[in-house]
């Protein structure tokens, strides 16, 4: 009998593999997060070393200096086809957004920009169900209008590993070959993988970044975990869900649900 | 410090290995249920209920358990799942993936969705209302699915006075309903989800119930085990040239491979050795990889596969055929129609199919079922389909991975199907040439020569159509016209080959179709001679004469002995039909198994019309216009 992780891990490479295979031109979204760090490390396995289409960074410039040092450092050993997408300011997004979800729309506008400007069909992404309540009702292959727009209402059915890969002109597809994850999922298998880590993830002085997002928007919480083995072990005895640092998702009941209905990830 | 880290209890951690989906029809409680689950269970974050409290003090409501679930704004202002959501749930046993589907009928191919990546199932029925249309639906699609373990939840208890006697009345009519399906309720429990009856704790309000909560049910479930004891399948999913080394990469659906196997790829029915098992990251590559690992391998030899082939190993293939049927959920928002071309998606392969005939509606409320001319939204049915290119694929009983499917229409998935064989054969065998070292004869005496002897050319007049149609008469009779005219010319029917060269055959599908194999080569062997061979057989799949027709060329002459099945019926000249009618013959055309009416025959001859002299001037007629020399043909 497979492990668990084993299983989690069989299930992604399928998914990476039926977008490679499906989809084309495909890019990947990378945040410099755990979870998208864990899915470059899944790419490698299910491509034998290398990730064969480019991998996109959406930068604000607002990043903590150690998510740059350590994007520069990988994307040269891993030999990555690295795309940094600016986004625009803060000024040309929706001006009755609350403010953090105005800070955190410009992702979804640069995002817009980079699919038009590469006209990528398929972007894989390391959303995870567990993070939030909409993304558990995302789909593993999520149709996007060529306005980036999610339409919850009509998503379609995902029968067995049969997803859907034909689009009409104009729309692209978000693959989540993460979904089924958990944090702690995650962390297990960044142990077990030995995947290299953001080092804010780990405690110093009392605080440590549970989930990692612009310096403006996201907290530290307060933590004494220093190492992996630690951060599980936290993260066992835990009740406080993993984006409680996150501001935006806790400014209006709908806030995260109207960023992502527009695009956000 | 670094001690007492080491020391430390490892991290409690319990694979979420369950996934259970919850079904019923809308207002039903399923979200209630789930909602009050999680709470009672202790599986929500902190925070949480109060943010609900909140949300739905906001709405001037009592608090509302199923906003747990119902995450967006229209699903909490208008009080309906609209999509799927998942969430974890901690039981004493393990950490459980919930599906919640949605109950309304618009949703359902949602429910679908939920379903078919499920273990296990509730299904929530309002003991006021009892079972409702989609209560009905939702537990036919489970078992359609392949769904076996399955808990009922009777909720709204309160409702009722949690009256025993009404519980009963209930859980009588929900079990034989699954009876009628074919499938056992793992337990049947009264519960209210509101107030957290017997949901993970024993209701006081309903002593008279002595069964297990729903919690206790839902730790009885197993996952759905790795399928390693089934036979190899592996669907090819790509083929990776990054560097010197050709990769075949897929996932195990069934069965184990080791390094140095013989595989056997379908439809091109090819056989290499396993060379390496390829392998990047942390520790050894493999030499044996079992079911639900992905995988990638080097042969020995440089095979050409591609995506949608699948390796097996040789002594248990998967069934080769252009031809199956399937049983449809349909959830396409027009309806299917014969005739109709769409795409299907099987493992990894993709072919364009038609649909040859919708053979069966069923109606979900009542199971009854019959004939239709088309299929509508959110209905279930049986069809034939077929493909141009061959496909591999098993029985859904036999291998649940390769025998289900679905289809798409342009951009969207409109059908979710299962396969089955039902009166097909095979087409592996008759496809495979078993005697590698014969060469054909080069004859020295050509076609024409023997033509311009014989006055006309040689050739194979296929006579096909049901019993009863007039098949073997009109052989007989054409036959001594022809000799009449001078032709040479003989019939090959079912008395004179099923006693000497196809003694050995029986009368299944697979024999069938080696029966018919075996007519067309000694057919196309005597139309090479020279000779007028008219065959009068049945032979109901298209895909045996087409067969013929590669073997025979351009001799080969079809024509359809035309009549309806009502009219041969009532002449049944050998009494069959009758027998079929009582169940004397299991797989009797045109009754219980199907006969596939050729697409563009040279000649069609009706004789529900027409009587036998007409009809056989119309084959004299054919036959001097396309088989006989002109004067022109002979100068």
């Amino acid at each position: 009998m497979p492990s668990h992780l084993d299983q989690l891990e069989a299930r992604s490479i399928y998914i990476l593999r039926e977008a490679f295979a499906c989809i084309e031109p495909l890019g990947m979204l990378w945040s410099i997060g755990k979870d998208s760090n864990a899915l470059l490390w899944l790419a490698r396995k299910a491509f034998f070393g290398r990730v064969p289409f480019p991998v996109i960074q959406l930068d604000t410039g607002m990043e903590l200096p150690e998510v740059y040092e350590f994007r520069d450092l990988i994307a040269r050993d891993w030999n990555l086809d690295l795309v940094i997408e600016q986004c625009p300011p803060e000024e040309e997004m929706d001006p009755t957004l609350p403010p953090a979800s105005r800070s955190a729309a410009r992702k979804t506008a640069g995002l817009k920009n980079v699919t038009d400007r590469l006209g990528f069909r398929g972007l894989i992404a390391g959303i995870r169900r567990d993070e939030q309540a909409t993304r558990a009702k995302e789909r593993v292959f999520s149709p996007r209008s060529s306005d980036n727009a999610w339409d919850v209402r009509e998503q379609p059915p995902e029968l067995w590993d049969q997803y859907k890969t034909e689009f009409p002109d104009g729309t692209h597809v978000r693959i989540h070959p993460l979904l089924h994850w958990t944090e702690l999922d995650i962390w297990r298998y960044s142990k077990r993988e030995d995947i290299p880590i953001v080092p804010l993830y780990f405690a110093r002085e009392g605080k440590r970044y549970r989930s990692l997002g612009e310096k403006n928007i996201t907290l530290p919480i307060d933590s004494t975990a220093s190492t992996i083995d630690e951060i599980i072990a936290e993260l066992s005895e835990t009740r406080t869900s993993e984006r409680a640092g996150r501001t935006m998702d806790h400014e209006a009941e709908d806030a995260f649900e109207r960023l992502r209905s527009s695009g956000y990830l | 410090m670094a001690d007492t880290i080491e020391q430390a209890q490892p991290p409690r951690f319990r694979p979420a290995d369950l996934r259970l989906v919850v079904v019923g029809h809308v207002d039903h409680g399923k979200s209630t249920l789930i909602g009050r689950l999680l709470h009672d269970t202790d599986s929500l974050p902190d925070g949480k209920l109060e943010e609900l409290k909140a949300v739905s003090e906001k709405r001037g409501m009592p608090l509302e358990w199923s906003f747990v679930l119902d995450a967006l704004q229209a699903e909490r202002d208008q009080a309906v799942t609209i999509d799927i959501t998942q969430i974890w749930l901690r039981t004493p046993r393990r950490d459980c993936v919930i599906i919640d589907a949605p109950g309304h009928r618009e949703f359902l191919r949602n429910m679908v969705s939920g379903a078919a990546s499920a273990d296990a199932a509730v299904l929530v029925v309002d003991a006021s209302e009892g079972m409702r249309e989609q209560s009905r639906r939702h537990a036919y699609l489970l078992n359609l699915l392949g769904l076996r373990q399955v808990v009922v939840a009777v909720n709204k208890m309160d409702l009722v006075g949690h009256d025993a006697a009404r519980f009963d009345e209930v859980r009588r009519s929900v079990e034989d309903f699954l009876r009628d399906l074919g499938l056992r309720a793992s337990a049947v429990v009264p519960v209210s989800a509101r107030h957290g009856e017997n949901l993970a704790t024993r209701a006081a309000e309903m002593p008279w119930y002595e069964g297990p909560t729903l919690l206790e049910m839902l730790d009885r479930f197993e996952p759905s085990a790795a399928p390693v004891d089934r036979p190899l399948r592996l669907p090819i999913q790509d083929v990776y040239k990054f560097d010197h080394r050709r990769i075949l990469v897929g996932r195990v659906e069934t069965g184990v491979l080791r390094v140095g196997d013989q595989l056997l790829f379908s439809p091109a029915n090819r056989t290499a050795r396993i060379a390496t098992i390829e392998h990047w990251g942390p520790g050894e590559a493999p030499v044996e990889v079992r079911a639900g690992r992905t995988v990638g391998i080097t042969l020995d030899e440089p095979l050409f596969v591609e995506r949608g082939d699948v390796a097996s190993h040789a002594d248990h293939a998967p069934v080769l055929t252009n031809v199956f049927r399937a049983s449809l959920f349909w959830i396409g928002r027009k309806p299917l129609l014969p005739g109709q071309t769409l795409m299907l998606k099987l493992g990894t392969d993709r072919a364009a199919v038609t649909v040859q005939s919708i053979d069966r509606v069923i109606d979900t409320q009542t199971l009854g079922g019959g004939d239709a001319v088309q299929v509508r939204t959110n209905e279930v049915c049986e069809v034939t389909l077929r493909s141009r290119e061959m496909l591999a694929l098993d029985e859904h009983s036999a291998n649940p991975a390769t025998g289900r499917c679905v289809l798409v229409d342009g951009f969207d998935t409109v059908a979710a199907g299962v396969v089955n064989m039902r009166g097909y054969p095979d087409q592996r065998q008759l496809l495979t040439v078993k005697s590698t070292n014969i060469q054909e004869v080069d004859h020295l005496l050509n076609a024409t020569a023997r033509a311009w002897r014989n006055g006309h050319h040689g050739a194979v007049i296929w006579f096909t159509g049901l019993s009863g149609a007039g098949k073997s008469t009109l052989a007989m009779r054409a036959e001594q016209r022809l000799f009449q005219r001078g032709f040479q010319t003989y019939v090959l029917d079912g008395d004179n080959v099923r006693h000497g060269l196809n003694s050995d055959l029986g009368f299944a599908p697979a024999d069938r179709a080696e029966n018919i194999r075996r007519v067309g080569e000694v057919a196309s062997l005597f139309a090479n001679a020279g000779l007028i061979v008219i065959t009068s057989f049945i032979s109901p799949y298209r895909a045996d004469r087409e067969r013929v027709r590669k073997a025979a060329g351009s001799a080969f002459h079809e024509i359809y002995i035309k009549a309806d099945l009502s009219v041969c019926e009532k002449r049944d000249p050998k009494g069959l039909y009758r027998k079929a009618r009582a169940g004397e013959i299991p797989e009797f055309t045109g009754i219980s198994a199907p006969y596939e009416p050729p697409e563009t025959p040279e000649l069609v001859v009706d004789t529900s019309r027409r009587s036998v002299e007409e009809c056989l001037e119309e084959i004299m007629e054919y036959v001097e216009a396309h088989i006989a020399l002109r004067t022109s043909d002979v100068a």
